[in-house]
């Protein structure tokens, strides 16, 4: 019985999340690519934006390469290249824990915005509110687990060797749901949260992430339109 | 040479009595809708004043417009595009006005007006059209309005920054002036320039600049990048709005709403062929005095066979060729140098051009006797209520002369018409002095006094029907995709009576009184 719950929870929940990203994302651009937007509010307030959105963003963006290469690069090369296995863990404690705390500041000035200033809580849809505490849910959860259980609960607990193993077997459809059942609980909760994220990315403001405007560095600065002719 | 033609406009400001006419029927066709309460897509300002939003001007504080770098190329003055990216202005965009630049749109809590009876007299509070909660006002869309000389609109105005101590000691002859303001479709567009997304645009026909409302991925340094601050941010649908010219009446060949509506018939439409080739370098012309001119040159004679041809060339229709050799604008930004772009410094190029304000000065000089020493008036305008120094930093980024020039000529026109119309002996010599002929002057008062509906509007029309299936815009509401947008919404419950059986006399006595929307 056991078995059939993390089945369904690290084999098909997974598919669901990610799959609810690919389908969202492909029918946001399609059909409501008009409302694609950065939904920004720094019209209806300034000061705490200012720090709160560059804190959350710089530190959010550090973070999603540090899951990159922790998920994706397996043990094996880190070892071939000689990196021993407590100066990896080290720098990455570091690392990662000094960009999820930008990331968690900034989250916290953000929210206290979202919810404290009336022009901003008042303009908010309800995606906006659920984003702001999910991310504020998903970072605590991601700091108490790599700090929290890293240091201090379960340091001899190493997650490139069940955690990132099962995160790489999802992208070739053979994931095993034992090698989770190894995982501390925060680690599940935020992998859990994490991927909730993913699944609703596409059908809320975050979808603003997928519009970075690449092509603004290379174009001439004044734009003509001619309409097409028939 | 590359020819394109640019519609574009002057106002007399000799005439505007700032009645507002212009905004408010402006507001009506394009921004009475929730998020773009805010928006004045057409202002009309007190000068001196802070304008709107507060102090515009004051491009220090709002970085907008082009500077020219160290290497004395054209750079957006918020910063390059590097700039930008390097120092995480993607994610919060430091010079960007907030809401209070602006003022906080609001509506009055008129039920209270109409509750149980009371001890006393029930008030309309002030209630925020964001929030929803009762607000204290101390900021308008026009909170300085004939206001001109107060300690705050005369101390915070940046146009008077550089002028003489003395002249500003001299407030007790306080002067006043209005300045209507919209879009000015520039040349060289900032917005355009600033926007990531290549949402914002030059339409090639006709110079129009929009926003792509597709496109818009709400970044918002558009705002930044207009020095006029003429680009809105909708806080509904997150995207950027601005006044559009009104382009599917110029399409039709009629003039904008403002433009139409205008009761001193002060708006003078027409189209402009320009050179876009040498758009860059006169841009970059060093000398801030000289940008009045540098743009001036720009403009292309209509009726010179060369220019018709390689418009022709260059996709310009022969109608809209037309029309520029009839165009108002041509006739007085160019021929006789009387209208001013507004703010040439900031080196946008702008297309919405001003004739100076005269009135002041001939009340002052022409209970003299002016008719028979014309000459007077060259002394008299140095002496001028409107500083000169302000109409120019205003007008020609500083440079007096070019200001004083078209002041002595409107001056001797109407000394001339004065004489003329009165049977008095006129010495016409004195025309020559300020370029004018008898006839010029004629035809100059005929234009700027008469102001003929044919003569101030000359626009040709887009011949839409040869360039894209019109059909398939039948119905369009413009800003389809946001909520609140349609009239539906509020004309719902009228339509649901409508069903229930009500006629439509009784829907409209419920619905109206007195002519006003009830709330």
């Amino acid at each position: 019985m056991k078995d059939i719950g993390d089945f369904l929870l690290w084999c098909v929940f997974p598919y669901v999340a990610l799959g609810s990203f690919i389908f969202g994302t492909i029918i946001r651009f399609t059909w409501f690519r008009s409302t694609i937007t950065a939904k920004s509010s720094e019209l209806l307030e300034k000061k705490n934006l200012m720090i709160g959105s560059i804190l959350f963003h710089v530190g959010i963006i550090l973070v999603f390469f540090g899951h990159v290469v922790g998920v994706l690069i397996p043990k094996a090369f880190t070892d071939w290249l000689g990196i021993p296995n407590e100066i990896y863990h080290i720098g990455a404690l570091v690392m990662g824990g000094i960009a999820g705390f930008l990331a968690l500041a900034g989250m916290l000035i953000l929210s206290f915005r979202r919810f404290s200033d009336d022009r901003v809580f008042k303009t908010s849809s309800f995606s906006d509110l659920v984003v702001d505490l999910a991310f504020l849910i998903v970072i605590v959860l991601g700091l108490a687990a790599s700090l929290g259980d890293g240091i201090f609960f379960h340091p001899e607990f190493n997650y490139r060797l069940n955690l990132s193993v099962w995160a790489r077997q999802l992208f070739y459809f053979r994931p095993d749901f034992h090698l989770m059942q190894q995982v501390p609980l925060t680690f599940k909760f935020h992998v859990i949260c994490g991927l909730l994220i993913f699944g609703f990315f596409p059908y809320t403001r975050l979808v603003h992430a997928l519009t970075l405007p690449w092509q603004y560095l290379f174009r001439s600065p004044e734009v003509y339109r001619r309409k097409p002719r028939i | 040479m590359k020819v394109k033609a640019q519609i574009s406009m002057v106002l007399n400001l000799d005439k505007c009595i700032g009645c507002h006419t212009c905004s408010v029927t402006c507001k009506q066709t394009w921004t009475n809708r929730p998020g773009a309460e805010y928006m004045w897509f057409n202002n009309v300002e007190t000068r001196p004043g802070v304008g709107y939003p507060q102090k515009w001007e004051d491009e220090s504080h709002y970085k907008g417009g082009w500077k020219l770098n160290r290497k004395g190329k054209l750079e957006l003055r918020a910063g390059s595009k590097l700039n930008k990216v390097s120092l995480a202005k993607i994610f919060y965009n430091p010079d960007m006005p907030n809401m209070d630049d602006y003022y906080e749109p609001w509506t009055y809590d008129y039920q209270t007006l109409f509750g149980k009876e009371s001890k006393h007299q029930p008030v309309a509070r002030a209630k925020s059209q964001i929030t929803g909660k009762y607000m204290k006002l101390n900021n308008g869309p026009n909170w300085d309005d004939d206001l001109a000389g107060s300690d705050r609109s005369f101390g915070e105005d940046p146009n008077m920054q550089s002028i003489e101590a003395d002249i500003k000691g001299n407030f007790e002859k306080t002067f006043m002036m209005y300045l209507p303001r919209l879009c000015e479709h520039c040349l060289n567009a900032a917005c355009v320039a600033s926007c990531p997304s290549g949402a914002m645009y030059k339409r090639d026909e006709d110079g129009i600049v929009l926003v792509d409302q597709e496109r818009c991925r709400g970044w918002r340094f558009c705002m930044t990048g207009c020095p006029y601050k003429k680009v809105y941010f909708n806080w509904k649908t997150n995207k950027a709005e601005k006044c559009t010219f009104c382009y599917p009446r110029i399409e039709e060949g009629l003039p904008t709403v403002c433009s139409e509506t205008c009761v001193g018939r002060i708006r003078y439409i027409g189209v402009i062929l320009y050179d876009a080739d040498r758009v860059q370098e006169a841009c970059e012309e060093p000398d801030d005095t000289k940008l009045y001119e540098a743009q001036l040159g720009l403009f292309l004679d209509p009726n010179d066979p060369e220019v018709i041809e390689q418009a022709l060339a260059d996709g310009v229709d022969m109608e809209t060729i037309k029309c520029a050799q009839r165009s108002p604008i041509y006739k007085m930004a160019v021929e006789q140098k009387i209208a001013f772009p507004l703010h040439p410094e900031y080196r946008t190029m702008p297309m919405v051009w001003y004739v100076p304000p005269l009135s002041p000065i001939m009340n002052y000089f022409e209970g003299k006797n002016s008719i028979k020493y014309p000459e007077l008036i060259f002394p008299a305008i140095e002496e001028m209520r409107i500083p000169v120094e302000y109409l120019a930093n205003l007008l020609a980024g500083g440079n007096t002369e070019v200001i004083k020039n078209a002041l002595y000529k409107l001056a001797m026109m109407r000394l001339y018409m004065r004489a003329k119309t009165s049977g008095k002996d006129f010495d016409t010599e004195k025309l020559d002095r300020v370029d004018l002929t008898e006839e010029s002057a004629t035809s100059l008062y005929r234009l700027l006094a008469i102001a003929k509906y044919d003569d101030r509007f000359v626009i040709p029309k887009a011949k839409k029907e040869k360039i894209e299936h019109v059909e398939d815009d039948q119905g369009g509401l413009g800003y389809e995709e946001c909520n609140g947008c349609a009239l539906a919404p509020a004309h719902g419950s009228m339509l649901r009576k409508a069903k229930a059986g009500m006629s439509s006399k009784d829907i409209y006595a419920e619905s109206f009184y007195g002519g006003i929307w009830r709330d």
